[in-house]
Parts: C-alpha cells; sequence; structure tokens
C-alpha cells in the first residue's frame, strides 16, 4: 500500500512549486493560479491525513470541502480585482500595481 | 512494488510536472491548461485516497469553473501579455532558493516523523456509507451545519463582491469621484 509520507511529500512539492509560483511571477493572473496550486496541495494534505488517520469521523472531508468553497470565492474575488485593475491601468504586471503604495 | 503504489507514482510525477509547467511556462494560456492538468492529477490522488465525492468537487469546482474562469481572465488580459517578454521578477533567483530549501526541510521532517513512517496502511472504511455520513453531517445541527452556512455566507459575499469590483465603469461614476 501507498504510505503516507509519499502523500505528504508530494504536497509539500505542490505546495512549495505554488509558492515559488507567488514570488517570483510578474503576471497577477500567474501569481492567482499559483495560490490555487497552493490550496490544492493544502487539501491534498487535509483528505491524506483524513484517510489515514480517522476516516469513520468525516470531519476531514467537511474541513476539505470547506477549504474548496473559499478556494472559489478567492479565485472570484481575486479575478475581479485583477480584471478592474486592468480595466483602470491597462495592466497586468504586478510591479506595476502600486496604488496603494505612497 | 504495487500496483496502487505504480499508479500513485504516476498520478504524482504527472501532477508534479505540471505543477512546474503552470509555473515556469512562458505563455500565460499554456499555464492554464497546465493548470488543468495538475488538478486533474490531484482529483486521481482523491480517487486513490477513496475519497469519490471530492475527486468529483475538485473536477467540477476546480477545472470547470476555477481554472475556466482563470483561462477566461487570461484572455481579458491578453493584450498586455504579448508585450512583455520576461515572465519572471527579477528576485525570482532567491525565491527558487528559498523555496529549495523550504521543500528540503519538509521533506526531511516527512521522513523524520515515526508516526508518519508508521502509517502505512490506510484504515479500512465503507466509502458509499461515508458519503451518506458526509451529507448528514453538514446539515445535522449538531455537527457542520454552522461552518457550512458560514462558508454559504462567505461565497455569496464573495460573488457579489466580485460582480461590483469587476462592473464596467458607469458614465456617472467620474461625477462621484470629482464630489
Amino acid at each position: 500500500m501507498i504510505p503516507l509520507s509519499w502523500y505528504l511529500i508530494l504536497a509539500a512539492g505542490l505546495f512549495t512549486i505554488g509558492l515559488f509560483g507567488v514570488l517570483a511571477r510578474r503576471n497577477a493572473v500567474a501569481i492567482l493560479m499559483s495560490i490555487e496550486l497552493m490550496l490544492n496541495a493544502v487539501i491534498l494534505n487535509l483528505v491524506a491525513f483524513w484517510r489515514y488517520g480517522q476516516p469513520v469521523d468525516i470531519s476531514g472531508q467537511v474541513f476539505a470541502i470547506i477549504v474548496f468553497a473559499v478556494a472559489a470565492s478567492e479565485a472570484a474575488v481575486g479575478l475581479a480585482l485583477i480584471l478592474s485593475i486592468y480595466r483602470r491601468r491597462s495592466t497586468v504586471a504586478a510591479e506595476d500595481i502600486n496604488m496603494l503604495k505612497w | 512494488m504495487t500496483a496502487m503504489q505504480a499508479v500513485f507514482l504516476l498520478l504524482g510525477l504527472v501532477t508534479f510536472i505540471s505543477a512546474v509547467m503552470v509555473v515556469v511556462s512562458p505563455q500565460l494560456i499554456h499555464a492554464g491548461l497546465w493548470l488543468v492538468l495538475t488538478l486533474a492529477g490531484v482529483a486521481g490522488l482523491f480517487v486513490l485516497l477513496e475519497a469519490p465525492f471530492l475527486a468529483v468537487v475538485q473536477v467540477v469546482i476546480y477545472i470547470g469553473a476555477i481554472a475556466i474562469l482563470i483561462i477566461f481572465a487570461i484572455m481579458l488580459t491578453r493584450r498586455m501579455l504579448r508585450d512583455e517578454g520576461r515572465q519572471l521578477n527579477s528576485l525570482w533567483a532567491g525565491a527558487l532558493v528559498v523555496t529549495l530549501i523550504l521543500y528540503a526541510v519538509l521533506v526531511f521532517l516527512i521522513l523524520q516523523e515515526p508516526s508518519l513512517a508508521a502509517a502505512s496502511q490506510p484504515i479500512q472504511a465503507e466509502s458509499s456509507v461515508l458519503l451518506a455520513d458526509l451529507g448528514r453531517a453538514l446539515v445535522d445541527v449538531d455537527r457542520f451545519i454552522l461552518p457550512f452556512e458560514v462558508a454559504s455566507v462567505l461565497l455569496l459575499a464573495a460573488l457579489i463582491g466580485a460582480i461590483y469590483v469587476a462592473r464596467p465603469m458607469m458614465a456617472g461614476e467620474d461625477r462621484e469621484r470629482q464630489e
């Protein structure tokens, strides 16, 4: 059978790839995609711990579903902000978005 | 190596490589398509973990809604992307070092932890019974109805907020701003 640590190592890899994308990408939409990767790694971890821990107690899956809902709302708001900024400033490069800096 | 392990390694490899392609792909639309493949790989891992409902949710919500929304956003903001040559910012080398160190530390800790090494066998459970229990748990007053409702309100507020933020600029808005 598959050891739990394999899932955790894969999820850690997904998370760090997403972290690299958030830190290094210039395009705001690409940063949002990397955040989705990180959230997916978290969900994978939650489900793996649920499966190998106490599968009779369903709370692990409920937790994962709540994270799904949060990820969906995060994507909707993030993309709306990016589209709004694009409409006003004609850019999606993260370093050009400095309206809150002074 | 059993068949399950081979399937896991295959799925894991597909997920990992496509996740790397999401981050390094110079064409943003290709990155979006690689993201779809990554999410599909994670859905396959959910099937391996005997969480079929979550696998379906992953396909419907992540691939069907979030990834398609992201691809739409890429297309709507496309004019700028072709002009820019660089896709990575000037700090990418430092980010690479930091994330590699973080990954090494995480893998080291996971391999160190004795309780994780002991958990090599998933606990047997009937997945159809679990699915019925999941449905009941989400609307049971004594269990998860409060987080469920809070998540619903959060989703509703986020969607209304998204519509408000992304709406086209109205004619009257400039007047509002000048006041």
